[in-house]
């Protein structure tokens, strides 16, 4: 328990997305693995009725300190994971500063109002340009189409779980991560699950950040 | 993660602030909790029901938050530890008994835990639950993390037998939806048998007794809380101002003196049972320094009753000065936030504060500005309710009269949120209003009121509050056509089981409350549709509204969108005859999208036509009777 150690203390992490991402496990496999280290773990979630395609985010908060309250000051996160391009600007824009690392999927999910015409979604090229204005470090990956790539959309986050623990930003093993999902999952489905978190790491390790 | 029920003491834990309330109980050795859904506090019962075997105690979904107080009550009358929990706008449902147990007195201890929604995230209002408490007289807990969420639920059992009343905790949404770390007690093994001493009387007369009762109880709390753990100071012995706190406020206070470096400057005080005030604690604090800030949500209670505090100590300082909402330094509205206290310090302290550089806002406001729009909630592709209310909006076209819906609460609310409704809702108030509104206006004829109402209710919401509204127009001979919206579940809180699904909150086969059988008991003319069948439903729907006849009741019945398999074939293959769709040269302007608004259609910018998106379109096919120009095409999918 005693291996707790952090450079910055507290230490604030914005996972984002929209409603059904499964962004919730996202954070709450994040935290738990972390608080079996020792760390003092907090995190605020915020989702109101955006189970019906919404914008979510759980910020998670680091310490060996103290427990920190669940909302991250603005212009306060060290870390933005996003399962969306669109909601990783969003969160940028409240919660970003010069040093932010930002790791984002690529894969756009459309606003309603986008399919209804009324308003104008933007362009990849833009979205990445945003991305770079407002982060310190930044990975950028297409988790959707590796999900798909498994079998299902629906493994998008754990891509992006693996993309997280790959870019060792946190201080946490891979393997200590793993040990987490594998009780979170019941066996039979935990092939897919384990495929996708590692796809997700070895991209971030492979790939330095742009 | 160690199961909710490991009696594993000094094991520490992440919970989530509602698990974390369900794991005090346990400690507690409750024996029966009772619930009714409602974000943010469904997870409280939702999880004392899944161990509700295993750890021997009896949960329950009861129909409202009324009859669930009066469920924990009876089993605190027959010696038993109960809890029951509830979001805000519940504990208005239960006040009515409420304001009863406070004099009747309770035996095993019984705890009501509310959880208020500052903004409203999930709910139709964000009223601060405390001072009703207050009014209620009876001890009010307020935790700031799941860890405090625990040990107060737990100590608010002993509280309770120890002074014979119910104590309340009272959680937000910061609280119950945060999750954090705690460090696990030992489980009490609770085997008292229940049993009500017929020696003992809960009623309560004498009246004027029991109120005197009632408030001697309230003096002897308050000498509990001038002694008790959960209210502490932190910071400087002589700070230059004082933080007074509760709940979240207390976490968002130690952020802000953090932030602006102020921690030789400003000291905290975090008090954790904000009802009855204790006073002698308070003075103390109080004579630390003559600047005070209170830190709390939503509205100024805390910072009245230390103004009563203040008023009451003829020794303190006249210069004392208590900001917060009053004073306008921190809003009395909204949630509560780090950045709202840092605002505050800021203004009284004098310091500066940039968390990021000037150059870096105005790219984030450019950046904000030109790309960044909203995502706005709405009805699910294939949600039965948009069939519902497309047929309503139509019939009252048909009728012409100015029509419009009574409306309640449920996903049909959506009808009034976003960017998907039609707008045709004009009334929302409480759970069951839809009905009782609409009673109430089909008894205006008389005074020339002609428009044609539809009250519409959700078939959880029906068992909640509005059986006796229907009543009521039944027996009031009210015109008003009632609809109610059965889709099989309550849906907008997360499916719990309800009355008319045949299962408890234990998973456990239930009876059926059949709504037909209800309202054939009740003499009301029904007739049941298919809300899928939208040209039928809306001719006989205009036809309804035209004999005007007393009370009509319509069940629009079909399983929310969300209630099949992920793997469920569609029901049909839809698509758009691009042959027919005249798209940007048609006369109708993108009806289906700009009216209809299903996310299942989109509009192709490129080639100015509609679009069937097949990741989200569920094949329904109740668009195929929307387009002027039939364009829409289905083919039924063979399984």
């Amino acid at each position: 328990m005693s291996e707790a150690k952090l450079s910055v203390d507290p230490l604030n992490i914005v996972v984002c997305g929209v409603g059904g991402q499964g962004n919730i496990l996202v954070a709450r496999l994040t935290g738990r693995s972390l608080a079996k280290r020792g760390y003092l773990v907090t995190i605020g979630e915020t989702y109101g009725a955006s189970q019906r395609g919404g914008d979510v985010m759980s910020h998670i908060r680091l310490s060996v300190r103290r427990k920190y309250g669940p909302l991250i000051p603005p212009g306060g996160a060290h870390i933005v994971l996003g399962l969306e391009p669109l909601e990783t600007v969003r969160i940028l824009v409240d919660y970003g500063n010069p040093q932010v690392a930002t790791i984002t999927n690529i894969h756009p999910i459309l606003p309603v109002t986008v399919g209804m015409g009324v308003t104008r979604y933007p362009d990849y090229d833009e979205l990445r340009q945003a991305i770079a204005e407002l982060s310190g470090q930044v990975w950028l990956l297409d988790a959707t189409e590796v999900a798909l790539g498994l079998g299902s959309v629906r493994l998008t986050n754990l891509v992006m779980l693996g993309a997280l623990i790959g870019s060792s930003l946190l201080p946490v093993t891979e393997a200590q991560v793993e040990e987490e999902i594998k009780e979170r999952f019941p066996r039979d489905t935990l092939r897919p699950v384990l495929e996708a978190f590692r796809k997700g790491l070895s991209y971030t390790r492979a790939t330095g950040c742009v | 993660m160690v199961a909710l029920t490991a009696n594993a003491a000094g094991k520490t834990e992440l919970l989530l602030g509602n698990e974390a309330i369900a794991r005090g109980a346990l400690e507690a050795g409750v024996r029966v909790a009772a619930s009714y859904p409602g974000t943010p506090a469904s997870e409280i019962l939702e999880n004392l029901a899944k161990v509700a075997e295993e750890a021997g105690l009896y949960a329950e979904w009861s129909v409202n938050e009324k009859v669930a107080a009066e469920v924990g009550t009876a089993a605190s009358f027959a010696g038993l530890r109960a809890i029951v929990s509830f979001k805000h706008e519940g504990l208005n449902v239960a006040l009515d008994t409420l304001c009863h147990v406070n004099l009747t007195g309770t035996r095993g201890g019984l705890v009501v835990v509310v959880c208020d929604d500052p903004a409203g995230w999930s709910s139709p209002s964000e009223n601060d639950s405390r001072a009703i408490i207050q009014w209620l007289n009876v001890p009010l807990l307020e935790p700031s993390t799941p860890q405090e969420a625990k040990d107060m639920t737990r100590w608010a059992f002993e509280l309770s037998e120890q002074i014979g009343t119910y104590c309340v905790v009272r959680s937000s949404t910061r609280v119950s939806h945060t999750t954090g770390t705690v460090i696990l007690g030992a489980i009490a093994s609770r085997d008292t048998p229940a049993y009500f001493d017929t020696s003992k009387l809960f009623v309560f007369v004498p009246i004027v007794k029991k109120h005197a009762d009632l408030l001697a109880k309230v003096e002897q709390v308050k000498e509990i809380f001038e002694k008790c753990q959960f209210n502490y100071y932190e910071g400087p012995e002589r700070p230059e101002l004082m933080i007074v706190s509760s709940g979240s406020g207390r976490l968002y206070a130690v952020e802000a003196v953090e932030c602006l470096q102020l921690e030789k400057r400003v000291g905290i005080v975090h008090l954790g049972t904000t009802w009855p005030v204790p006073a002698k604690f308070l003075e103390k604090q109080l004579s630390r320094t003559s600047r005070v800030l209170v830190v709390e949500e939503v509205d100024p209670f805390l910072e009245r009753n230390l103004k009563v505090v203040a008023g009451d100590s003829s020794w303190l300082n006249r210069d004392h000065v208590i900001y917060g909402k009053a004073s306008g330094h921190i809003k009395p509205f909204g949630e509560l936030s780090p950045e709202a206290v840092i605002n505050a310090l800021v203004r009284l302290t004098g310091v500066t504060y940039r968390p990021r550089s000037k150059e870096y806002d105005g790219r984030a406001k450019q950046v904000a500005k030109g790309l960044v729009i909203d995502r706005e909630i709405m009805w699910c592709p294939g949600c039965p309710h948009r069939a519902t209310f497309w047929t309503i909006k139509n019939a009252f076209g048909l009728d012409g009269r100015d029509g419009f819906v009574s409306g309640d609460i449920g996903c049909y609310a959506l009808d009034r949120r976003g960017a998907g409704g039609y707008l045709i809702t004009k009334t929302a108030l409480a759970m069951g209003s839809g009905i009782g509104v609409g009673s109430g206006l089909g008894k205006l004829g008389q005074f020339g009121f002609g428009q044609p109402v539809i009250a519409v209710c959700g078939d959880s919401t029906l068992f909640h509050a509005a059986i006796p509204a229907l009543i009521n127009a039944r027996y009031n001979a009210s015109d008003v056509i009632v609809m109610i919206l059965d889709n099989g579940a309550t849906a907008m809180t997360g499916f719990q089981p309800h009355p008319g699904v045949g299962v408890n909150a234990m998973g456990k086969a239930a009876p059926v409350v059949d709504i037909e059988g209800l309202c054939r008991g009740l003499d009301i003319p029904l007739e049941v549709m298919d809300p899928f069948d939208i040209t039928e439903n809306t001719k006989r729907l205009a036809e309804l509204m035209s004999d005007r006849d007393g009370v009509r009741v319509v069940i629009m019945r079909r399983p929310c969108a969300l209630l099949r398999s992920p793997d469920e074939k569609p029901p049909f293959k839809v698509w758009v005859d691009t042959s027919k769709c005249r798209g940007d040269e048609c006369g109708c302007a993108r009806y289906c999208v700009r009216v209809f608004k299903c996310p299942g259609i989109v509009w192709d910018r490129t080639k100015g036509r509609a679009q069937i998106d097949e990741a989200v379109c569920i094949g329904c096919g109740v668009c195929t009777c929307i387009c002027p120009a039939s364009a829409i095409m289905k083919e039924a999918l063979s399984e």
